[in-house]
């Protein structure tokens, strides 16, 4: 068993596997986000109620936490990667943290993004310098940053180490985000956006914004591979594997 | 062997560190970062004077009065200790209500009242359908109460 895994590690025995389950991720996504879509719109209540009274609009919910929550975790997860590469000197894991980083950044980009209309209708303003936005408008920069550095630097080696100890300083982001806000009482809370507890959310709410968030997972997941797999080719284009594999896609 | 080893205590090292300078930033934003002002800070004279600055907390209610011209809107907000008077001209968010939480942007005038420009609303975390929250709202309340009355006992 741990032969495999090993065997795994190697880009020319990855890029197969990476091929195939390409479709599946696909077909997961598409599948969970129209369960998502469907449940939240028909399954969920038209108008809410108590001290947070928002109408059709609060629907945003099942885009944009979803969206928060996987800019968080690919964050956590190219983090992850760089830190096997930097330890185990690894090809394979620079190149996965090379192939998350984009889909991250999309996700942080789309959480601010509906986050600045949501924020419109509810608070009264698109953006405000309010601690968990702050934050998370950083977490965007640190994805921005970490493509860029890579591409700055001619040498992949280098590029991959630099980028990799980036990437971990920059992971004191994630819990500034996730404990940005913390106070019991409204009155004290030094934030506008509120608190997240999914225990006060109605159960059909909470189900489709977890579909929605598998839903996500699996696109990160597609997306990941099939930018993966350019990645392998580009960098192993000397290697005699893909020369072999590109000479039978382009008999002559 | 040697090198990887060296290789996993440094990142090991760099994790530990980030994560302290983690936590050493979730305490600062815990205690003492001023988004804005209680109207306990504003009457004892805290808040910054001829400076604009946030002012945070409840609109108190049965205070929320609309004047003549259609447009300017005087309430009253609180912190269940003290309280200041604001006056706002202009378009006010949806969810802004009566005993829900605002943040208003503005200068303190002479006559102590706070003279708004911008005025936002805040609201919490419950997703529930109205005939849900109506019936979690009168444990809600209860729950306030006692929150504010412990709070009040442990400054005391």
């Amino acid at each position: 068993m741990s032969l495999n895994w090993f065997k795994l590690a190697s880009p020319a025995s990855f890029y197969p596997v990476a091929g195939r389950l390409v479709p599946l991720f696909w077909i997961l996504t598409v599948g969970l986000l129209l369960l998502g879509f469907y449940w939240g719109f028909f399954q969920t209540p038209d108008q809410l109620g108590g001290s947070n009274a928002q109408k059709e609009y609060y629907r945003i919910i099942f885009i944009h936490v979803p969206a928060a929550w996987m800019s968080m975790w690919l964050y956590m997860v190219i983090v992850g990667w760089a830190a096997i590469g930097l330890v185990f000197n690894t090809r394979l894991s620079f190149m996965m943290a090379n192939a998350v980083a984009p889909t991250g950044a999309i996700f942080t980009f789309l959480a601010l993004w509906t986050g600045a209309f949501w924020g419109r209708t509810s608070w009264g303003t698109y953006w405000d310098w309010d601690p968990r936005l702050t934050s998370e408008l950083v977490l965007f920069f640190l994805y921005i940053g970490y493509i860029a550095l890579h591409s700055a630097i001619d040498d992949t080696r280098r590029a991959d180490r630099a980028s990799g100890l980036l990437a971990i300083v920059g992971l004191v982001m994630v819990p500034v985000i996730y404990w940005s806000i913390n106070c019991p009482d409204p009155t004290q809370c030094a934030a506008l956006h509120q608190r997240s507890d999914l225990t006060r959310i109605d159960g059909n709410i909470l189900f489709s914004m977890l579909i929605m968030t598998l839903g996500f997972w699996m696109y990160s997941f597609a997306t990941s591979f099939m930018r993966l797999r350019g990645i392998i080719l580009t960098r192993e284009a000397e290697s005699a594997w893909v020369r072999e594999l590109l000479s039978q896609e382009n008999p002559k | 062997m040697k090198a990887r080893q060296k290789r996993l205590a440094f990142v090991g090292l760099a994790i530990v560190g980030i994560g302290a300078a983690s936590a050493l930033a979730v305490t600062a934003l815990k205690s003492n970062l001023s988004y804005f002002f209680s109207p306990s800070q504003v009457i004892a004279n805290e808040a910054p004077p001829d400076h604009v600055f946030r002012l945070g907390g409840l609109v108190t209610k049965g205070t929320v009065q609309r004047q003549k011209d259609g447009l300017t809107v005087h309430f009253d907000v609180t912190d269940n200790a003290q309280t200041v008077k604001v006056a706002y001209t202009g378009i006010l968010p949806d969810l802004f209500s009566e005993g829900t939480g605002v943040v208003a942007k503005g200068r303190l005038g002479s006559d102590r009242i706070f003279y708004a420009d911008e005025v936002l609303a805040k609201h919490d975390e419950e997703y529930m359908p109205p005939e849900v929250a109506s019936t979690l709202q009168t444990a809600h309340a209860q729950g306030v109460v006692e929150s504010a009355a412990q709070a009040s006992g442990a400054t005391n």
